[in-house]
């Protein structure tokens, strides 16, 4: 009995030391006051030294887009640091490139603020905000892929730009111990700011997409952050080109949703690129924004069709009908949504085209 | 039988290394030995901890475990104060030496977890060791957990060419070769000898 408590005793008063220990050196070796964070040369907020960037920048209601909610493992969360901020660290290395390492581009969930530092971010960043709406729809476009439709509550409104992308949370579930971010472009219309739709395919393995797939039904409430990013519609008389694949239409959507407000008259055409017929979804809305827009086509192109169907649309792979289409010269701007493999080729194929490179938008999602 | 401490560091670097003879601290080796540099890294983060925890262990063990007659809760206590006082170590490095934490930073909170550590310090008390042996065991034993792993890092990095059988690929064939390089490791087995 007595050595039990002896045991107790020493045990608590060892722990509760080295407990004490560890308090009084993040108190006093740990702390490093209070500093300054100075963005975009102008605004400046403060935050607890010793403390990641990101975390101090998302306190302050600044949302730099993460996936792996700042474990060093996505490295989205990109800054450039004009000064302070050390050395880049070895975890950031396989991120970073080394032209990025020049400029000073560094991971924000990996940089601990321990000096007054100043930083530049996109100005466009400052209008993302946090975001809680709820699931009012979910419909099978194919089997693999899904059309979301979430309503914000009172009070909460979203403005962004035809082809821009929210990142969604996936929650802790059944099979998934962390809490993840996915980019899902939005493919709903600008003109809309309480309602945003998305299109999220099922990936193997996927966090978010088994997440949405499996587990997400109408009326739950979910987390989203947003706008991001610089594909977007950009105004012009060129001839809008437009090439896609799978989840790959939702950007496009929302642009021709936006020509659809404004009642443009540009010439458009969309290729939309499927394996089988099974693949291909919203034709109808296509039809209808054949029909509402001047001067829009759409051309769908199988590259297997099924034997047994007849079907009569384009055959091929999109870059085989782009070459063919493309003859007449005529001043274009394209704007491609696929993987990063689809793009490449068909970035090649405009060039060579002679679409000039810098009216080439993409988003390439991986 | 009193033991000459420079015996036991030069002993616990080649004849009695943590990996060829003891087999602990595997998983890092296997796992972090893919490049020459991290490596390097790692094994000076073991090293810095080993030479810390050794004679913190020591007197922990011997000022406070046994005149309490609670020798028996030794593993517990040695983890427990290893995990704190790298974390201690840690934030002060992190203070003081950011040259030095630039190339330990992440290598230092993984180690807490290294079992060559805890081997270190359980293998001095049952030795009896004093404070000057179980000082220069530790620091002999992360030299020679150091001087391993970046041996296997030059190893697989020569290897990187060569046609490893499918199955044997990643972990398979390095055990293989940690199996051979112990064998060589053996060779200085002549030398020096503690039990």
């Amino acid at each position: 009995m007595e050595k039990i408590l002896t045991t107790l005793l020493i045990f608590s008063l060892f722990t509760g030391f080295l407990a004490f220990l560890l308090t009084l050196a993040k108190k006093t070796i740990g702390n490093y006051g209070i500093m300054k964070v100075t963005i975009n040369e102008e605004t400046e907020i403060e935050m607890e030294g010793g403390d990641t960037l990101l975390s101090g920048l998302t306190e302050e209601k600044i949302f730099i887009p993460s996936a792996c909610g700042g474990k060093g493992s996505c490295g989205y969360c990109k800054v450039t640091v004009e000064s302070g901020g050390g050395e880049i660290l070895p975890t950031e290395f396989g991120y970073v490139t080394p032209e990025e390492r020049e400029l000073g581009v560094r991971l924000s969930c990996q940089l601990k603020v321990k000096e007054p530092i100043a930083i530049s971010i996109p100005e466009e960043l400052f209008n993302v905000k946090e975001f809680h709406p709820t699931v009012t729809a979910i419909t099978d476009l194919t089997p693999n892929i899904k059309h979301l439709i979430f309503t914000f509550p009172q009070g909460e409104e979203i403005s962004f730009k035809a082809g821009q992308y929210v990142q969604l949370r996936a929650p802790k579930y059944p099979g998934n111990h962390e809490e993840v971010f996915r980019a899902y472009s939005i493919a709903s219309s600008p003109t809309e700011h309480n309602k945003l739709e998305l299109i999220i395919g099922l990936v193997p393995d996927g966090i978010c997409s088994t997440y949405v797939h499996k587990h997400l039904s109408v009326g739950d409430e979910v987390a989203m952050t947003g706008p991001y990013g610089d594909f977007y519609y950009q105004e012009s008389t060129r001839e809008i080109l437009m090439v896609a694949a799978g989840t790959g239409m939702a950007p496009i959507l929302s642009i021709l949703h936006q020509l659809k407000a404004m009642n443009s008259e540009r010439r458009a055409i969309f290729y939309f690129g499927a394996r089988h017929e099974e693949d291909l979804f919203f034709l109808e809305r296509m039809k209808e924004f054949e029909s509402d827009l001047i001067s829009f086509e759409f051309i769908p192109s199988l590259s297997k069709p099924h034997r047994e169907t007849d079907w009569k649309g384009q055959l091929g792979r999109v870059t085989t009908c782009l070459q063919r289409d493309l003859m007449d010269p005529c001043e274009r701007e394209a704007y491609l949504c696929g993987s990063p493999r689809m793009i490449d080729s068909i970035v090649e194929v405009l060039i060579e085209k002679g679409i000039p490179e810098e009216f080439i938008y993409y988003d390439k999602f991986s | 039988m009193i033991v000459n401490p420079f015996v036991v560091f030069f002993a616990a670097i080649f004849t009695n290394n943590m990996i060829f003879s003891n087999f602990l601290g595997m998983c890092s080796f296997i796992a972090v030995s893919s490049d020459i540099k991290t490596s390097i890294g790692l094994g000076q983060a073991v090293t810095f901890v080993l030479a810390i925890t050794a004679p913190i262990n020591y007197l922990l063990y011997h000022y406070v475990l046994v005149p309490f007659g609670l020798e028996y809760l030794r593993y517990i206590v040695f983890i427990v104060s290893i995990a704190a006082f790298v974390q201690l170590v840690e934030m002060i490095v992190e203070r003081s030496f950011p040259a030095l934490y630039q190339s330990l930073g992440i290598f230092l909170p993984l180690i807490t977890v290294n079992c060559a550590i805890l081997g270190v310090s359980l293998f001095m008390t049952i030795r009896n060791y004093n404070l000057i042996t179980s000082t220069l065991y530790g620091l002999g034993s992360g030299l020679g957990w150091m001087l391993a792993i970046v041996a296997l890092a030059g190893i697989k990095k020569r290897m990187k060419m060569s046609a490893v059988p499918e199955g044997l690929q990643g972990p398979g064939i390095t055990l293989i070769i940690t199996g051979i390089m112990a064998l060589a490791f053996i060779g200085f087995s002549g030398i020096v000898q503690i039990s």
